[in-house]
């Protein structure tokens, strides 16, 4: 009975080509993911579930920002800091796109060694990772208290349209709960990892079921949604 | 046999490990996703570039049309490497890739109902509500 909801078998059954696969998957009153554990699919699912909302958020900027008559602050002027006496347009910003595409580029890793059930590669890249995801919401705190400081509040702004600080607030923040819940996540996680859990199938305290390596690729699904978020973010509200 | 293999591995220099794993997937295939690491570190190297391309459309200041569609090329790209390589979707069975990608594609009927919806709205807003200094 507790087997059915963890099966990943490693060979996947034989499947038809194109459209008519996907009916013949989805067709077949047992299962509809064959090779995906229940763990992975709804890790998917709920990714989609959060596309949705950070669809919304979008199309509500982009709402406000269309239908304004008001000029729309430049965010390339808002964003932009000195520094060595440079005057330089969005960099903080672009540092903060490029730590997470680091954090990316570790978790993909991690889950490649979490296979190969190299314990430690892996806690460590995790580790690094959220220190990563830690960095970002660190600047993002600074970011938003530089914008305070100069007078943003989601009812109006010096520049321009009041709605910018609305949605502004609104997305980042949204986005920046999820890094943080990431971190806490991977945290998490790697304490699992470095302790062994997967190796000797330890069971978990609040589930009491086996966990397995396959945790990690499921944890990176989360950690690059957040990142894939930020690109949206980072090209709709950020460059446009 | 894995363990071993990676054990063997570990004691030559990092760029070896690297070139050596891109060429022998075979012997790791048997547990989940499992890709060469040389992959991974292309794709950061893509998102890299991509992303400092996107950032360069800002610091030149390009405008108009040629500002948004290289915009949201990249956007396109980036997603699409993230997406495909990063969460594995390039190797999971099309039943789920297709129940997870095509929901969101929907979301472009959205936009365009919100974009006649705001044009409306920017009209009524210009027509009843301009300021009068």
């Amino acid at each position: 009975m507790a087997e059915t909801a963890l099966t990943n078998v490693g060979a996947s059954p034989a499947r038809l080509p194109g459209l008519r696969g996907i009916v013949a998957d989805w067709s077949s009153d047992q299962r509809a993911f064959k090779n995906v554990s229940w763990g992975k699919a709804m890790m998917w699912i709920f990714l989609l579930s959060d596309t949705f909302i950070f669809s919304c958020f979008l199309l509500s900027y982009m709402t406000a920002r269309m239908s304004t008559t008001v000029p729309w602050p430049n965010p390339s002027e808002v964003f932009a800091l000195n520094i060595g006496g440079q005057h330089i347009p969005l960099i903080l910003i672009a540092i903060m796109t490029f730590i997470l595409i680091s954090s990316s580029g570790t978790m993909a890793m991690a889950v490649n060694f979490g296979y190969r059930r190299d314990r430690i590669r892996t806690a460590a890249l995790m580790l690094a990772t959220a220190a990563f995801g830690a960095t970002f919401v660190g600047m993002q705190a600074f970011e938003w208290t530089k914008l305070i400081m100069e007078g943003v509040r989601p009812w109006g702004n010096p520049w321009g349209a009041a709605q910018f600080g609305a949605s502004f607030f609104m997305i980042t923040g949204f986005h920046g709960t999820h890094v943080t819940i990431g971190v806490i996540f991977l945290i998490a996680i790697a304490r699992k990892v470095l302790r062994g859990d997967f190796d000797v199938e330890r069971r978990g305290f609040f589930t009491s079921r086996k966990g397995y390596y396959e945790i990690v690729e499921i944890t990176g699904l989360y950690w690059h949604f957040v990142d894939l978020v930020w690109v949206f973010i980072f090209a709709l509200f950020y460059l446009w | 046999m894995t363990e071993a293999a990676i054990h063997v591995e570990g004691q030559q220099p990092s760029l070896h490990v690297h070139a050596h794993e891109a060429h022998a997937p075979g012997a790791t295939q048997a547990k989940g996703q499992q890709h060469p690491i040389k992959l991974y570190l292309a794709v950061w190297g893509w998102l890299f570039v991509l992303s400092t391309c996107s950032f360069l459309v800002d610091y030149f200041g390009i405008h108009g049309h040629l500002r948004w569609s290289l915009i949201l090329l990249f956007m396109v790209l980036k997603a699409g490497l993230i997406v495909a390589v990063f969460m594995h979707m390039a190797w999971e069975r099309l039943a789920l890739a297709y129940a997870i990608l095509l929901p969101p594609v929907l979301v472009l009927v959205f936009v365009a109902i919100m974009v006649f919806e705001s044009d409306y709205t920017h009209l009524l807003r210009v027509v009843f509500f301009t300021p009068t200094a």
